[in-house]
């Protein structure tokens, strides 16, 4: 009987990354959100891991050890190192309050969920009932990187935002073939390196890491 | 298949041995000679093509075929005419203390790999490392437009870096809902995204689904083509990064982001048995010609003005391959190619008008036909020829589409030839001022990279006075794959 059981387990999974997603929305300090990020990581790295388990897919358990080793060890600790090289006190300031957003973002859950209706009603995974999930944490991630205002949560909302293809994906096809699977995964970090340097780049050029400043390449009226 | 080995592996050498080398000063000659072993290899792989048809190769990892082919040899040999024209204006650049050593080994090494990227994009049977190449190419020329370190530039390649990533992101979930529609069909595994495999089921495939796809991808990919309203990093970019750079974005980058998304389009068009895919093309394609026409007359830096205008045509040619036909994806394929060639050719001018003025606003730029007749003249006749003026190329093509337009959509055509005539007012009186009049302008230190502009005009010319049979029949060729 583990399919049953591998079933629920699937499912705490997705709603586990769900809260995560809104604790994410919700948080204000930076080194929070980075063991957030790490943590996102690590459910998604389980529940790939257990379907694999449940449906014998071996290509899936490489993708879990992937997840493991890319968001929940390297980006993270990378992350974590740059704050502490930049010295980043700060907490995270929003653009707009924390309950609207909130509100916000449940909204964005049901659009999620109505869209991704007819979608799982084609995929024939065991995952599909997380499919809304995965819309919805992509969504969540998008209305995050909006609303802050700092350079670093922005590219953490940016990374959630892949954990949450990433988890589209698993649900809805068992993850895509491993060579496509590779490269998002070399484009991601190369892309974290690359957020890196700007932030360097950044703080040398306007002594902070608001991106308020990075406001004026506008059209004049 | 040598020649597809050659045109991958040879950019690559390229950006390792400059990554290790850049920073001496032979780099700027090495990194033109890659770009023209490049352009020999790409030149080896077009006869082939023209001469055998199709091929798949290596496990059908990759796949060329007339379409893709045409695209490999302008984007080797814009490549390869930017690395001439790159070796002097950067050299003057450094000469004037802009840039170090150390930043031009970046930007040489970034340079061969940004290729890379694009041919990998063309070349590749596979929907996912389309996408994997699409987004490398935006890793390779981020740190590009912020090479000169200032709050502007800076501010340019952070834009550009979210907006494109997050655009980006919405196309790898498009590929994963097609993924999703073709394993169905497919089975699991390597060949459900492939393209040759997904043509040949095109029509067994998930409407519904696949049209979720279509508009994801074309949101995604969109973002690069620099789709009105998606299009608000690619002014800045091209304003801030260095001038051979806007001329590789707006002279390749765009046309590569462009064939993911007609590639998508032959698809979801073949499965749904509607026009919704190319209804949506001509939307976007409308939206940002008239868009960008109207934005044009404001821009007071010349750079922005021929960013905008590369805009403006890149919906001219979305709008053409959205009509389809035989005649419509023609014109496309040919204004794509006359684009290219004069917008780099634009850029090259501009580049160096901007080095001898020391400015990029277009009120400081005066008379550079007194103190150089030929970056003078390189300007007038590059920016008559992108205004669509006979007897250049791009007349022949955006007549080819207006003509479609009038007999398939005649709705379309009042909008199209209104933002043509805004765009003809609002480029010709600036570039009029900068070229005649009392002069601003100094001698370089080095005799500016002319051959390149000329090289390009004279290719547009030709297209417009007479192209050649064998040039004619594979424009076609690719036309019917497009449809």
């Amino acid at each position: 009987m583990s399919f049953p059981l591998s079933h629920q387990v699937i499912n705490l999974m997705a709603c586990l990354l769900l809260l995560i997603a809104f604790a994410m929305l919700a948080q204000r300090r930076i080194l929070r959100l980075i063991y957030l990020f790490a943590l996102q990581g690590l459910v998604l790295s389980i529940n790939t891991a257990v379907v694999a388990l449940a449906t014998h897919q071996p290509h899936l358990y490489f993708s879990a050890g992937l997840t493991l080793a890319l968001k929940v060890v390297a980006l993270p600790w990378l992350l974590h190192r740059l704050i502490d090289r930049l010295n980043i006190r700060w907490d995270v300031e929003t653009l707009l309050n924390i309950p609207t957003t909130m509100l916000v973002g449940i909204a964005l859950v049901i659009i999620a969920f109505n869209l991704a209706v007819p979608i799982s009603q084609l995929a024939g995974t065991i995952t599909r009932s997380s499919l809304g999930i995965a819309m919805a944490s992509v969504l969540l991630s998008f209305l995050m990187m909006i609303t802050r205002r700092k350079a670093v949560p922005q590219v953490i909302g940016f990374l959630a935002m892949e954990n949450g293809l990433f988890f589209a994906a698993t649900s809805a096809t068992y993850g895509m073939p491993m060579v496509v699977e590779l490269g998002i995964a070399l484009d991601v970090l190369v892309g974290s390196f690359i957020f890196g340097i700007f932030f360097f780049q950044i703080r040398e050029t306007f002594d902070s890491l608001d991106i308020h400043h990075l406001e004026k390449l506008k059209e004049k009226a | 298949m040598i020649e597809i080995a050659l045109v991958l592996v040879l950019p690559l050498i390229g950006a390792v041995l400059l990554a290790l080398k850049g920073n001496r000063p032979w780099a700027a000659e090495l990194n033109a000679s890659m770009s023209l072993l490049t352009l020999l290899a790409a030149a080896a792989l077009t006869a082939r093509i023209i001469s055998q048809g199709p091929i798949t190769a290596w496990h059908e990892l990759f796949f060329v075929d007339a379409l893709n082919v045409f695209l490999v040899a302008l984007t080797a040999f814009v490549a390869f005419t930017t690395a001439l024209f790159s070796r002097v204006y950067m050299r003057v650049e450094q000469d004037r203390g802009k840039l170090s050593a150390a930043r031009l080994r970046l930007y040489h090494s970034m340079y061969q790999l940004f290729t890379l990227t694009m041919l990998l994009a063309l070349l590749t049977n596979n929907v996912g490392i389309l996408w994997v190449a699409m987004e490398g190419a935006t890793l390779a020329t981020v740190l590009l437009v912020s090479l000169y370190r200032t709050a502007a530039g800076i501010e340019a390649a952070w834009k550009y870096f979210i907006l494109c990533g997050v655009g980006i992101a919405q196309a790898l979930f498009g590929t994963i809902l097609l993924y999703l529609a073709a394993e169905k069909v497919l089975g699991a595994g390597g060949t459900a995204l492939l393209w040759t495999h997904l043509n040949a089921v095109q029509s067994q495939l998930e409407p519904n689904v696949l049209s979720i796809a279509f508009v994801f991808v074309l949101v995604g990919y969109g973002t690069k083509v620099g789709f009105v309203p998606l299009h608000n990093w690619l002014p800045d970019a091209h304003a801030e990064g260095p001038t051979p750079i806007s001329a590789v974005l707006s002279g390749l980058l765009l046309n590569v982001a462009l064939y993911a998304v007609v590639r998508n389009k032959v698809l979801v068009d073949g499965a749904l048995g509607s026009h919704l895919a190319g209804h949506l093309m001509m939307g976007f394609g409308l939206l940002s010609v008239v868009v960008a026409a109207l934005f044009l007359s404001r821009q007071k830096d010349v750079k922005r003005l021929f960013a905008y205008s590369s805009i403006e045509h890149m919906g001219i040619i979305s709008f053409a391959f959205g009509v389809g036909g035989p005649v419509a994806s023609f014109a496309g394929l040919l204004h794509m190619s006359a684009h290219s060639l004069t917008k780099s050719a634009i850029f090259f001018a501009v580049g160096h008008a901007a080095q001898k003025t020391g400015t990029q606003l277009i009120d400081q730029i005066r008379g550079l036909i007194h103190t150089s007749p030929a970056v003078g003249w390189g300007l007038m006749l590059g920016s008559v020829a992108i205004l669509g003026m006979p007897p250049f190329g791009l007349f022949a093509s955006e007549f080819l589409i207006l003509t479609t337009a009038v007999q398939q959509h005649p709705w379309a055509t009042p909008p199209l030839l209104g933002a043509l005539a805004v765009a003809f007012a609002a480029i010709f009186s600036k570039v009029q001022a900068m070229v005649f009049g009392e002069t601003t302008a100094q001698r370089l230190p080095h005799p500016p990279a002319l051959v390149p502009v000329f090289l390009h005009l004279l290719i547009v010319l030709l297209l417009g006075l007479y192209i050649p049979p064998y040039l004619a029949d594979w424009y076609r060729t690719a036309a019917r794959l497009i449809g």
